[in-house]
């Protein structure tokens, strides 16, 4: 077969504009966390724990494990892009990636909702 | 008072070397000459073997783009007295070698040609020119001087990655040339056409393409414009 170079992929921009997005969340979050963790008026479990009972900062944490998913994702597949020449096997990376995070997001809400 | 230059200069003649080498040699220069290019002249006067490309000697053909003492430029443009001694001449890096200082540009070539670097109108034709008013005008300056010497492109690593992929700055920035040009009807398809992981999107803002740009350019400038371009035309 001969091999033809195609790109055009139309997702360039939605990446590339999700990344700039999620990174800004969790610089925002990284703020709110310190501030909330560090106002604790003891740093034991128990003050731990009702920190991340309220439903807004459980909401807004998971939406930062989210953020470093998709974050995440697009950081990592372009590394497989860049360095990963044979199609298989970058496919294949991807898609434990993809898994990996998936699997890490559901893990964090697990443990918040159990907190 | 005699000024001699030291040199150290990737050599490779695939005809006759197995492998690159490094040469060194000196040469004396004229109380005239001033540029890189003058003194290169002189290593060819006394090594004819050695090869490079250069022709307008005056920073307008692009043709002795090179890597000097580590940073891509023009020999013509570079004074010999701001550089340390010896100084090491290496081809623009990440293009394949044809002999010593001279790069295969082709793939370089293939990413500018991919941009359509001309104007597309369709409509037709005004009796006389199709004019712009001042402001329009002004968008293109800063973007339509890139002589294609390659400097950039071949000091950027997500052109050395993916040369086949993507534009690279050069590329890029005629690619906004011809976006920012009023007169050009084909600003979607431009658009559409960058959209893309690879082709405008491997630009991850390291700015080697601004640091040695010897027109002074801005392709991440230029990149930044058309991502731009393409966020107000998406939300």
């Amino acid at each position: 077969m001969v091999k033809r170079l195609v790109v055009g992929a139309h997702y360039g921009l939605r990446d590339w504009l999700a990344q700039r997005a999620t990174a800004t969340y969790m610089a925002l979050y990284t703020i709110v966390f310190a501030f909330a963790a560090l106002t604790l008026p003891k740093m034991d479990y128990a003050h731990w724990s009702a920190l991340f009972s309220g439903g807004l900062m459980r909401f807004l944490t998971f939406l930062f494990f989210m953020s470093l998913a998709y974050h995440a994702w697009v950081g990592v597949r372009d590394i497989w892009m860049d360095y990963v020449k044979p199609l298989g096997l970058r496919l294949a990376l991807h898609l434990v990636t993809l898994f990996l995070l998936v699997g890490y997001a559901g893990w964090a809400a697990k443990i918040l909702w159990r907190l | 008072m005699t000024r001699v230059v030291q040199f150290r200069i990737y050599r490779y003649d695939p005809d006759k070397d197995q492998k690159p080498y490094m040469q060194d040699i000196s040469v004396e220069l004229e109380p005239t000459d001033k540029k890189l290019l003058q003194a290169l002249v002189r290593v060819k006067a006394k090594d004819d073997s050695l090869s490079f490309r250069r022709s307008c000697r005056e920073g307008v053909c692009g043709s002795d783009a090179m890597n000097i003492n580590g940073k891509n430029g023009l020999a013509c443009l570079t004074d010999i007295d701001s550089l340390a001694q010896p100084i090491v001449l290496r081809p623009l890096p990440g293009l394949p070698v044809i002999r010593d200082l001279i790069v295969d540009m082709t793939q370089f070539f293939k990413q500018y040609h991919s941009i359509t670097p001309y104007l597309i109108n369709d409509d037709p034709p005004p009796e006389r020119e199709r004019l712009q008013t001042p402001e329009e005008r002004e968008e293109l300056n800063g973007v339509y001087e890139c002589i294609l010497c390659a400097c950039c492109s071949t000091s950027c690593p997500s052109f050395w990655w993916n040369p086949d992929k993507f534009v690279g700055p050069a590329g890029l920035l005629n690619a906004y040339r011809f976006i920012a040009d009023t007169r050009d009807t084909a600003t979607n398809q431009r658009l559409d056409d960058l959209n893309d992981p690879y082709r405008l999107f491997r630009c991850h803002t390291i700015m080697n393409c601004v640091d040695v740009c010897p027109k002074h350019l801005n392709p991440t400038k230029a990149i930044g414009k058309i991502k731009e371009l393409m966020v107000s035309r998406a939300v």
